[in-house]
């Protein structure tokens, strides 16, 4: 009943957009209000938010066998962005998971007229991306290479192609473009009227006019939502309160923490032209023009992303703001002036009215989904950075699978809520980070590259020394890391100029930082590593990591042990390692980006036990990366501690003393597979302990070096690193890691299930490494990450991170292979036959490079040993 | 007299230069610049604004043609430049009325003499002329902002919380100078054990000593003035058991801000002396600090600290000279305090404060908060003639300037228009050999017969700030001589709201071609590009004020050459210019007004 009430609303705006009839809008709505009816006491889910986000979350559930959900809006079903959204649907998207929702979205909305009946102005109009320089040009072959291979049609064109598919465009600066024929314009606001109208029809119950209050939490689970109209029972709650979700999120006595702020945008509206466009004109992206420009109605529709964004509603403001926001031509100037540059013939076209839609935007420009850390049940799918429309459709059944299943059915890990901390939620940090990155929606997406704003907020202890001594900085979840240090006779290219997609500026300086961690010692401050200590009285810690981790944790004091936490189905959570410090407890070493999601793992999983303490002891510790045939000699100076490998085996943890300092917790390991000592130094000590080692090192020929030396050294060597190269789909056996799983260890773990099921049937998939072979350094493209691989000419997965390795002097990358089935296109089992009888090809922007595949690293890497006619004088020279 | 006029003259005016070296011969005090008070004005009035400069117009007469491409040969240039810096103190030897130098002084006759041609200067110059082509000699807009920039230093008090809880928001502050060296000064600094802020521009005439030594103590003098007793016992303790010092002030200075080290300790003891007895005064009574009492009372204390320093003398002969040419040089102050929405302003001079209020519909007015002494001021007229006798009334104020010379009425340092004829004959006598060579300290004014005719006792306003007062400008008279106050407010407000409170565009209803919109955005950017090229609004206003052209906005090829004149020209075309620019942060404004 609720539902065709609304339905009338719909039936009167469709004509004409909403922006046309506000009024009338606003009378049928204060009609609406009068019979509102009681809401639920109780229900399984309640969704707060009644855009395309909410609306799509609640169809998806209920799809998927769920009935009983309400859907709150605190105004009128999609009225907020949803209702203003320019309506274009453009599956071009950077990274994968973003095509594929996109790719899902399109398809959903095609046939979503014919399931509801309702018309949502969906039309199939493609779509041009237009380059006006070769980088970006660049920037579009790899997209395109990569929608090809997941099934998406597109092709680089001409700019006389692009002049015969649309008439109006000047393209005598284009150096070329990517069409995407599929691509369409939708009504936003009429498919989340659509896909409220299918819940419905399901069982949703929806209530508009309905302001959730806040979210009642008990022992960190929803129990309930508070809400203006009283309140609903619950197990699970969806924030998708689009520019709001923030504010909510924070209204929670235990606030979840959603970073995303709004800026405003403007697109502009225009009478139709002399001879009206045809509604299946193409929709134009002008990213160097900054403007994207569709068919509106015979007339145009343009609007773009500005170098000056106006960030909005930093203190929060309610909703009834969003309709009285002003239109800014001084602010739209620049964007005209790129529209009427593209299109001159549209001078004479008159104007209709410049709209003030504000869009969202997350702190690293990935829409934000997923579970809360900190509440169970309190799901979020927000911040789309203005393409609501495209991900829509995919996003909501990633999160109606994530909430019914526990997992979606693709890694989300880039759009997971938990890669962000409360560290992210300063209103300050995403007024001034929002700033950046909506400009750089338009920008030249280069490999490397680093936001500037919101810097400088977590750092070691010794960041400033390091920084005097030239190091350039990079950030990873707030915590600022050296990536090379520049000599002080060298300078580097300005910030603009060093994009490229080519070899890059730095290449010389880590060369000589990769060859002194190969040759002599090198420091590397690695402190924004997530450390965890888990201490119990009795034997409770230990049961409970046997229990979480893959490997054999009951090994004796001092040892270290790789291992994987995996899930049930055997992927990895989080990939660590873990040092038994004594009988009871332990010290785990995680990615740094690992910080919120591990430990929201780790709480979920453990018994509640007063007697077993997981504690967060990153910011205790600095770490310091000795690495290095010469860190045993510098090490042993400083601790009058033998350090030979008798002494002090590989893999090994010690307390011990480091000059002045001591209980410094050194380890014998590496992230890369160098010869060298990690020290865990309690921060007090960090500078202490740094400048005893640069002194007593400079004999040994020490130096600094940065992460760019350490991926070279890791990646060269086959360490594949969590979040870059595997993921919670990713199995051990899958990256050749059966070492690391202990299946007999005697007691049951998560995932040994799957695993065992996977040894039996084989993998589906294998991280393999490859290393191009006539591929130039100097003159070709870089690979990056996200590159296709083809064998024996057929696709067979993408590459997952790559670097050049100086010692082999090949680039190399890291990908999975798959089989899929020549005929079903099916994936079959990988064998290692199968991937070593192959012919590779990697795919950087449409240029095919052939690549040599190999499962094991190569040995040569990891005998260091030097012949002594082999020396020169140069190696008497201080590094 | 107008620049044209002045230009007229040009040609018959070189005949009687001379090149630098004879100068030097007949003119020994010339020998230190700083102290030098040339027997002419170095300023000449050119009211730049009112005409367009025949300078700069097509039609040049001919010495100016040469001017610019003299420029580009640096040696030639230099020669040149002395020259016509002869050429106008010569100008001026023979010119009576002379109308906005600050001090004039007429010479010896004796110079006349010695300054007859020996060579004609126009040969001089033709005679090296031969390598220049009359080429146009612009520079490029990067060295012009270069130029502007050079100077230009910006304050944001820093936010807490990502809140700013203080009244003001910041500050930009620059100076140009036309004087080499610059006479100008300017200081700014929190007050940290009261609250506050303090901002001020010092205007120095006869040298920089005296400008550079106030803008270096006064802020110390204010600062104690304002400090509780128990502070100031604190501190005193602190100095006698040799315990480590409160701090009072928080000095923001740009690099070339200096301050003389040899001094402190000098200017140390002074300040000590005045707080023991301002320490010896508390009866303990009263325990509210009035601002104003304590601004007067300082500047008063400061002036008075200068005029002992000198006539005690300093045993270290650097330092003896230096406290006589503070004193015998002079300098205006303009000081504001800032705390919460109390805003004083204590001037003395022509310096001048200006209030910059957004009225409701977004336009912009001028409220001046201080008063210039000088001739222009009825009140400050009426004061000096009640301060003399009758038979004075007609020699004090002469051709709007106190006694003929000086144009400030008020001013810190002058001993020459403070001190009896007496005292200054013997602090002369017994002072080091430079000061005895040096005509101008010998010179005793006209008509002096009841000295002091000079204070430094400043004029203190109050203002209570409202929500639409957004800034404050503090400049010198090199400023407001080239805009007029509501140009200066409106060319600020402008910049600092940027273009988002220009009444903006609405559509609404009203054929408009994408064309037609497109033609006028581009036509305001334009006009508000100029904003865009400087992040200090000090600098904005620099630009317009050396820059602007008669329709009132930035011309580049006229910033060009005024940029360019050589240091010994620039000064008959401006005098220098100090600005700062406060911004006020009206939501703690607004707030202040609520609680009330």
């Amino acid at each position: 009943m609720m539902f065709y009430r609304l339905l009338s609303i719909v039936g009167r705006q469709r004509a004409s957009p909403g922006w046309q009839n506000w009024s009338s809008a606003r009378n049928s709505a204060s009609a609406a209000e009068a019979h509102s009816m009681a809401l639920p006491t109780q229900a399984q889910v309640v969704i707060c938010g009644g855009g395309i986000m909410g609306t799509s979350v609640a169809y998806h559930l209920s799809k998927m066998g769920w009935k009983d959900i309400v859907l709150l809006e605190q105004g009128r079903l999609a009225a907020g962005s949803t209702r203003f959204c320019a309506g274009i649907l453009s599956t071009a998207r950077h990274l994968t998971i973003e095509q594929k929702m996109a790719d899902y979205s399109n398809k959903l909305y095609h046939q979503l007229e014919q399931e509801t009946g309702i018309q949502t102005g969906y039309t199939r109009t493609g779509s041009i991306f237009l380059a006006q320089t070769q980088d970006r040009l660049i920037s579009l072959k790899r997209i395109n290479s990569r929608l090809n291979v997941i099934g998406i049609p597109s092709e680089i064109i001409s700019p006389k192609k692009v002049a015969e598919l649309h008439h109006l465009l000047n393209v005598h600066d284009l150096v070329g473009a990517m069409h995407v024929p599929e691509d369409a314009v939708v009504s936003s606001a009429d498919v989340a009227l659509a896909l409220a109208s299918a819940a419905s029809q399901n069982g949703v119950q929806i209530y508009d006019r309905t302001s959730v209050l806040h979210v009642m939490v008990k022992k960190g689970q929803v129990t309930g939502v508070e809400t203006d109209k009283g309140q609903i029972e619950c197990q699970y709650f969806v924030n998708c309160a689009g520019q709001w979700a923030y504010e909510l999120g924070l209204s929670n006595e235990e606030p979840v923490s959603i970073p995303l702020h709004a800026c405003e945008h403007f697109y502009l509206l225009t009478r139709p032209l002399e001879t009206p466009l045809q509604s299946s004109t193409p929709t134009i992206v002008d990213a160097d023009g900054r403007i994207y420009i569709r068919n509106w109605q015979g007339g145009i529709l343009s609007g773009g992303f500005e170098k000056n964004p106006k960030p909005i509603f930093t203190e929060g403001k309610n909703q009834l703001e969003i309709q009285n926001l002003q239109e800014d031509w001084d602010h739209f100037e620049p964007l005209l002036s790129s529209l009427l540059r593209r299109m001159p013939e549209l001078e004479t076209l008159e104007i209709m009215k410049l709209v003030n839609c504000p869009e969202t935007f997350t702190p690293d420009m990935r829409c934000i989904m997923g579970e809360s850390p900190a509440v169970q049940g309190y799901f979020v799918l927000a911040g789309m950075n203005s393409a609501g429309l495209s991900f829509g459709g995919g996003a909501g059944k990633y999160l109606a699978e994530w909430m019914v299943h526990g997992y979606p059915s693709e890694n989300v890990w880039e759009l997971d809520l938990k890669r962000f901390g409360a560290l992210q939620s300063s209103r300050t940090f995403l007024r001034h980070r929002v700033m950046e990155v909506m400009p750089l929606m338009y920008d030249l997406k280069v490999p490397r590259w680093d936001f500037q704003t919101g810097r400088q907020l977590r750092t070691s202890p010794l960041y400033d020394r390091l920084d005097a001594q030239g190091a350039r900085w990079m950030e990873k979840h707030g915590f600022e890391r050296p990536k090379y240090f520049v000599p002080p006779d060298k300078d580097l290219l300005a910030l603009e100029q060093s994009k490229t997609f080519y070899k890059p500026d730095w290449f010389d300086i880590v060369e000589s930082e990769v060859k002194c961690c190969k040759e002599a010692v090198c420091v590397i401050d690695m402190s924004s590593f997530t450390k965890f200590e888990i201490t119990s009285t009795g034997d409770q810690a230990l049961e409970v990591l046997q229990y979480l981790f893959s490997n054999d944790l009951d090994v004796p004091v001092g040892h270290i042990v790789h291992t994987g936490m995996l899930n049930e189905g055997g992927g990895y959570e989080n990939d660590c390692s873990i040092a038994r410090l004594n009988k009871r407890s332990f010290f785990m070493i995680s990615p740094t980006d690992q910080q919120v999601h591990c430990w929201a793992w780790l709480k979920k999983h453990m018994p509640k036990d007063s007697n077993l303490l997981l504690e967060d002891v990153t910011w205790k510790y600095t770490a310091l990366n000795l690495i290095g045939p010469r860190a045993v000699d510098v090490l042993s100076e400083l601790s009058y501690a033998p350090m030979t490998p008798d002494h002090f085996p590989s893999l090994f943890c010690k307390e011990m003393s480091v000059g002045y300092a001591n209980g410094i917790r050194v380890m014998s390991m590496t992230h890369t597979g160098e010869p060298g000592f990690m020290l865990y130094i309690p921060i007090e000590y960090a500078l202490h302990v740094y400048n005893e080692v640069m002194s007593v090192g400079q004999k040994y020929g020490i130096r600094n070096a940065g992460y760019y030396a350490l991926r070279s050294l890791r990646i060269e060597k086959f360490f594949a690193f969590w979040g870059q190269d595997i993921n919670n789909l990713t199995t051990p056996l899958e990256c050749g890691r059966e070492s690391r799983v202990k299946l007999e260890k005697g007691m049951d773990f998560i995932g040994r299930d799957a695993l065992l099921l996977q040894k039996q049937n084989g993998v589906y998939k294998r991280l393999t490494m490859f290393i191009l072979d006539d591929h130039d350094t100097d003159l070709d493209l870089w690979p990056w990450w996200g590159e296709p691989i083809y064998r024996n000419g057929q696709y067979v997965g993408k590459t997952t991170s790559s670097a050049y390795s100086y010692s082999l002097e090949r680039h190399v990358c890291l990908g999975f292979v798959h089989n899929f089935s020549e005929d079903t296109g099916e994936e079959q089992v990988v064998t290692a036959d199968f991937i070593n009888r192959g012919e590779y090809e990697i795919d950087i922007a449409g240029y095919r490079f052939q690549a040599k595949a190999k499962l094991y690293p190569v040995a040569s890497l990891f005998t260091q040993k030097r012949r002594k006619d082999d020396m020169e004088l140069s190696d008497l020279h201080g590094k | 007299m107008s620049i044209s006029a002045l230009l007229s003259m040009g040609r018959c005016c070189c005949r009687c230069c001379c090149p630098r070296g004879l100068w030097m011969l007949s003119a020994p005090c010339c020998d230190d610049r700083r102290m030098c008070v040339c027997p002419g004005p170095r300023r000449i009035g050119i009211p730049v604004r009112s005409s367009s400069l025949p300078l700069f117009s097509d039609a040049m007469p001919a010495p100016t043609q040469l001017f610019f491409p003299l420029i580009r040969n640096c040696e030639l240039s230099r020669i040149y430049g002395t020259a016509c810096y002869c050429h106008h103190k010569h100008l001026c030897c023979s010119s009576p009325y002379v109308p906005q130098s600050r001090l004039r002084y007429t010479p010896h006759p004796a110079y006349a003499t010695f300054c007859r041609p020996k060579e004609n200067w126009w040969q001089y110059t033709q005679g090296r002329r031969y390598a220049s082509t009359p080429q146009k000699f612009y520079l490029t807009p990067p060295q012009v902002n270069s130029i502007l920039k050079a100077n230009e230093y910006s304050f944001k008090v820093p936010e807490f919380d990502g809140k700013n809880v203080s009244s003001i928001l910041g500050f930009d502050s620059n100076q140009l100078p036309a004087n080499a060296p610059i006479e100008d000064r300017r200081s700014a600094a929190t007050c940290l054990q009261t609250r506050g802020m303090l901002l001020g521009v010092f205007d120095g005439h006869a040298g920089c000593a005296c400008s550079q030594a106030v803008s270096e103590r006064l802020f110390y003098y204010i600062a104690v003035s304002l400090l509780p007793h128990e502070t100031l016992l604190e501190i005193e303790n602190a100095v006698e058991s040799g315990r480590a010092l409160l701090p009072i002030l928080q000095w923001h200075k740009h690099p070339n801000d200096y301050f003389s080290k040899e001094a402190s300790k000098l200017y140390f003891n002074s300040l000590r002396t005045y707080w023991q007895e301002l320490i010896d005064l508390n009866t303990g009574e009263s325990t509210d600090i009035d601002v104003k009492e304590a601004l007067i009372n300082a500047f008063k204390r400061l002036d008075n600290d200068i005029s002992l320093e000198a006539q005690v003398g300093d045993p270290n002969s650097f330092l003896n000279y230096l406290v006589l040419r503070v004193a015998f040089s002079g300098a205006t102050a303009c000081v504001a305090h800032v705390d919460g929405v109390d805003l004083h302003v204590a001037n003395t001079g022509d310096s001048r404060a200006m209030l910059g209020v957004q009225e409701e519909d977004g336009s912009w007015s001028a409220v001046t908060l201080s008063n210039d002494h000088n001739a222009q001021n009825e009140r400050e007229l009426e004061r000096l003639k009640l301060e003399h006798p009758k038979s004075e009334a007609k020699s004090v104020v002469k051709q709007d300037r106190l006694l003929g010379l000086l144009m400030p009425f008020r001013a810190f340092g002058d001993v020459k228009f403070k001190w009896s004829i007496d005292l200054q004959k013997r602090v002369i006598e017994s002072g080091p050999d430079q000061l005895n060579d040096n005509e101008y300290t010998k010179f005793i004014p006209p008509n002096y017969h009841t000295p002091p005719y000079l204070t430094a006792e400043p004029e203190v306003t109050y203002h209570r700030l409202r929500p639409q007062d957004k800034f404050l400008v503090l400049a010198t008279d090199g400023l407001w001589e080239t805009m007029h106050r509501q140009d200066v407010v409106r060319i600020v407000g402008e910049y600092l709201t940027g273009m988002h409170h220009q009444q903006p565009i609405a559509v609404g209803g009203y054929k408009v071609t994408l064309g037609q919109m497109h033609g006028l955005l581009t036509e305001r950017r334009t006009k508000m590009s100029s904003v865009f090229e400087d992040q200090n609004a000090a600098t904005h206003l620099i630009r317009h004020a050396v820059g602007n052209n008669e329709f009132g906005t930035v011309d580049h090829e006229r910033l060009s050459k005024m940029l360019s004149l050589p240091e010994e020209l620039a000064r008959m075309y401006r005098d220098d210019i100090t600005i700062i620019v406060v911004q006020f942060n009206s939501h703690v404004v607004g707030a202040y007004q609520n609680q009330e």
